[in-house]
């Protein structure tokens, strides 16, 4: 039985009627339309769903949409601003930190929300909080180094 | 400085702001409309016999557009290699692994889709089952395919030079066996597409593909439709390392169901159909025996091998053949003996993965180098070099070094890794290791038998001028290939990288073998060039009647006309050009250099739109000998690397310190793409040593089907690694290109396991380096030596 909800993503409001089983990442994807939400494994293991709840960093996977209702999501769509990339973006563009990208929207909101709290990570720091994003292609060196070049 | 203007820089990548911006649009991502959702039916068992399959209770299903087996889809073979075409579309006489498909269902949405899927009822008369090779082979073992006899999917039997004779002249002979496990590519990006069969009868494939041209081409020999009928279209890739570069049966059961619906249909693989489908790196069992003289001249090497293959033969055929032949360099050895065996199982087949066939094979014998070079008391870096071969020379399986930057290599590593004050100074539990690799830079053959091209390419001038449209069949799949060629063309034709605009990954395009076997930057790339030097020369033709100067006096360099003489007078030319702008605000001035923009438009004047054409095809490459084209390519990139380690001896943890990476390219076109090939290759060979095994039940189903339970390297795994990129002008490649994506995994194996044994002191011949066989290993080497 399908119940309407209203998320908030990327500071807009969205009215969706959702199954009470389907998940945050489906209802971001194939209702809203916003694809850059990527799905990897549908089971918490690989972080490409990746979106900022409520200032966290979660699988949106692991989310029922349900339980998004009425708290701040922001996807990768939301970091791009009228004067253009968020650094974050600008620095994995700039660091060949992207590689196939499947994974590059959940290791850029990861990265977002570390550098949030703490604008200037140590390199420990950097890899604990992209330690639940899954990357086949980069062996996370350049990733690494786009985040540590931020705010530089 | 360098010499060029484009290519040899750091160029962001052309598609990195979509990906980073969530834009960029993956198979997944896409939707028609009234599209239809598939799923297929794979089996439960092994091995068993089909009795019945009954769809009614499916079809009857509300929502249900479509139900079919192999009655609807026939039983054409089809596979990757058209010597062992032993696959159909569905199973209809028997299933051979968990995970064979049966049938498939298409419907309006995922979830009817998939009850209709568990509607079917299929009546199964078990066989019994076979999954180890010893299994297959055993006496009166059932056979998975009545054509292989003896489960004997394919063998090799290759000697060159004279083993027996060179092993007497040997001072020392060490004999190992060592195995690793079977591997998953462990993309992020599962495997999907999506079929539109048109109202024309034209049938189009979206897919996360390697290979556009290998598709199109099963799909229009299992469906029996006309090849030109078939588009085979790739969107962004979320990366294949190999598992991709074959045609999966849901590729092919999409296009079914949308010709039987006339509807798009859309489906995907879900992570545990993923591992069900399996096709990556095989478990090899080698057992080398290497003679060496007692100045550390290498002689000779026997070798045997058996490849668990899996139900079916996949790339199976090539990867028995590369498991030996990838062994004739880069030292200079000339006897090889080599017996390869790949062996039918009820499991998942194999296939190829990064570094196909070469990658436990070097983890063998890099390993026993190391064993040879201690007992010589030699520095076994120096014994290397001493080996190693330089650029042209030829192996004695006849692969042809072109170009080989190896010792240049091994200098790079070590210094960069200190090893000269590291090597038997470091305290116990630490310990230091090297190796050294190399790998084609494209397959020298077709899969196909075929006098075809392995790439075209064309470029088409934007009519109003300035903008170079280049359009290729190449598959970027995340490596940077669409950067990568951008930066041949604008280099080749002399323009400014942006003036470049990439079209790529559709069989309309042209013929381009795809992304496997680390063949586009060298292939496609001569493709690339050709057609940018076409272009070129088109322009300079016009320009040379109009302004009557001879076209060798002329060139376009960073988006302008070079004149080499004398200046001429182009003010009519330019004129002209501005009184067909009026009102623009780019036009150019009273004494600017006349610009491409100009003369692509003056060109375009003259001889309507400005089309320039390349192709590319190796020349005739390797031996005579059966199997001959495995291993052949015009060139072969090569990779020493040096691992640092800290082994727990409490514990048998193994934790890498530190990577160290140089690698011969040839000639880099984009530096930070070429270090990121590095990166990926070290860290899927970390992956490989350390952590990852798919394990499968004593009923042949995959117990660790997902990402949790098959661990790959997290970014806390992976330690700083250093790449050095060396570069060599390889003859044989477009701006003396060749290859890196591949050649730098085949030392990161073998220099993990000589680090660990320069901690420990034990050596270790069987994967991953889990805590427990680490300790296991220690705790027997003890016993043994008390």
């Amino acid at each position: 039985m399908k119940k309407l909800i209203n998320l908030t993503i990327n500071d807009k409001e969205y009215e969706v009627a959702v199954e009470p089983n389907q998940t945050l990442t489906d209802v971001i994807r194939y209702d809203i339309g916003l694809t850059g939400t990527k799905k990897g494994c549908e089971t918490g293991d690989c972080g490409s769903c990746t979106v900022i709840m409520d200032g966290k960093p979660v699988n949106s996977c692991l989310v029922l949409a349900m339980q998004a209702a009425g708290r701040n999501i922001t996807t990768i769509e939301g970091l791009e601003t009228e004067d253009g990339l968020d650094p974050v973006q600008e620095a994995f563009v700039e660091k060949g930190a992207v590689q196939c990208g499947f994974c590059t929207s959940g290791m850029i909101l990861s990265a977002k929300t570390l550098l949030d709290r703490n604008p200037n990570p140590n390199e420990a720091e950097i890899r604990s909080a992209i330690s639940g994003n899954l990357c086949r292609c980069t062996g996370y060196q350049k990733i690494v180094e786009a985040v540590e070049s931020v705010n530089k | 400085m360098s010499e060029y203007d484009v290519i040899n820089s750091r160029a962001p990548k052309v598609d990195a702001p979509a990906k980073a911006t969530g834009r960029a649009v993956f198979v997944d991502d896409m939707s028609m409309p009234g599209m239809l959702y598939g799923a297929i039916l794979q089996s439960p068992v092994a091995h068993a016999k089909i009795v019945n399959i009954d769809t009614s209770a499916a079809e009857k299903l509300p929502g249900v557009k479509a139900v079919i087996t192999s009655k609807e889809a026939g039983l054409v073979q089809y596979g990757v290699s058209p010597a062992r075409y032993d696959e159909t579309i569905f199973c209809h006489d028997k299933v051979r692994y968990v995970g064979d498909e049966i049938a498939a269902v298409a419907a309006t949405d995922l979830e009817t889709a998939l009850e209709a899927v568990s509607l079917i009822k299929v009546e199964y008369e078990d066989l019994p089952i076979v999954l180890t090779i010893d299994e297959a082979m055993a006496e009166g073992a059932p056979v998975l395919h009545d054509k292989y006899p003896g489960n004997l999917c394919a063998e090799v039997h290759q000697e060159f030079g004279d083993v027996e004779a060179a092993f007497k002249e040997c001072d020392i002979i060490k004999e190992t066996t060592f195995k690793n496990k079977r591997q998953d590519a462990a993309f992020i990006e599962t495997q999907g597409c999506l079929a539109n069969y048109d109202l024309l009868g034209n049938l189009t494939l979206y897919t996360s593909t390697q290979v556009p041209h290998y598709v199109q081409r099963i799909l229009a020999m299992v469906l029996k439709l006309p090849v030109g009928k078939v588009r085979v279209v790739k969107p962004y890739v979320g990366a294949g390392f190999g598992i991709k570069a074959g045609t999966n049966p849901m590729e092919i059961i999409s296009c079914l169901l949308s010709m039987k619906t006339g509807k798009p249909v859309k489906m995907n693989y879900s992570r545990e159909q993923v591992f069900m489908f399996g096709r990556a790196r095989h478990q090899f069992t080698h057992t080398m025996k290497t003679g060496v003289k007692k100045d550390g001249t290498i002689m000779a090497l026997e070798h045997q091998c058996y490849l668990d293959g899996g139900a079916y033969s996949s790339f199976g055929i090539a990867t028995v053949y590369y498991a030996g032949s990838l062994l004739g360099g880069p030292y200079k050895m000339p006897n090889m003996k080599y017996d390869g065996y790949r062996i039918y199982t009820n499991k998942p087949a194999c296939g190829a993965q990064r570094g196909h066939g070469g990658v436990a094979a070097r983890a063998c014998w890099e390993q026993q180098l190391d064993m040879i070079a201690e007992e010589l008391e030699m520095d076994p870096l120096e014994m290397r070099l001493k080996n190693m071969m330089v650029a042209g020379d030829t192996t004695c399986n006849d692969l042809n070094m072109s170009s080989l930057g190896m010792k240049e290599c091994i200098e790079a590593v070590r210094e960069g890794s200190d090893w000269n004050n590291k090597k038997n100074s470091l305290p116990k539990g630490k310990g230091i290791g090297m190796a050294c690799g190399f790998f084609v830079s494209g397959a020298g053959y077709p899969i196909y038998r075929s006098e075809t091209y392995h790439s075209t390419a064309y470029i088409k001038l934007t009519e109003d001028g300035g903008t170079a449209l280049l359009y290729t069949a190449c598959a970027e799949i995340g490596q940077g290939c669409e950067t990568t060629f951008s930066m041949i063309a604008a280099e080749a034709l002399g323009i400014p990288l942006d003036s470049v605009r990439v079209e790529s990954g559709d069989t309309d395009f042209g013929v381009d073998l795809g992304a496997y076997s680390s063949r586009q930057t060298l292939m496609t790339g001569h493709a690339v060039k050709e057609a940018a030097e076409d272009v070129k020369q088109q322009v300079l033709a016009v320009l040379s009647e109009e302004l009557k100067i001879p076209a060798e006096d002329m060139d376009i360099k960073k988006g302008v006309v070079i004149f080499k003489k004398d200046k001429p007078d182009f003010s009519e030319m330019r004129v002209r050009y501005i009184k067909e702008h009026r009102g623009w605000t780019d036009n150019p001035e009273e004494g600017d250099e006349l610009s491409f923009k100009e003369a692509s438009r003056i060109a375009y004047l003259a001889k309507g739109s400005i089309v320039g054409t390349g192709k590319y095809r190796p020349q005739q490459l390797g031996g005579k000998f059966k199997g001959a084209a495995v291993g052949t390519s015009p060139a072969y990139g090569c990779s020493a690397q040096i691992v640092e380690v800290t082994v727990d001896e409490g514990t048998g943890k193994v934790t890498i310190d530190k990577m160290t990476d140089a690698h011969d390219c040839g000639r880099a076109i984009n530096r930070t793409s070429v270090e990121g090939q590095m990166h990926g290759s070290l860290s899927m060979g970390v992956g490989e040593a350390m952590y990852e095994e798919v394990k499968i039940d004593d009923k042949g189903k995959v117990i660790n089907s997902d990402l949790a339970e098959y661990k790959i390297p997290t970014a806390l795994d992976m330690p700083n690694m250093e790449t050095i990129i060396v570069e060599s002008d390889e003859p044989n490649g477009p701006f003396g290109a060749k290859e890196v994506g591949e050649g730098a995994i085949m030392p990161t194996i073998p220099a993990i396991l000589n680090a660990v044994y320069d901690a420990i002191g034990v050596r270790i011949w069987e994967l991953p380096l889990t805590p427990e066989r680490v300790y296991t290993a220690i705790q027997e080497y003890k016993d043994k030596n008390k």
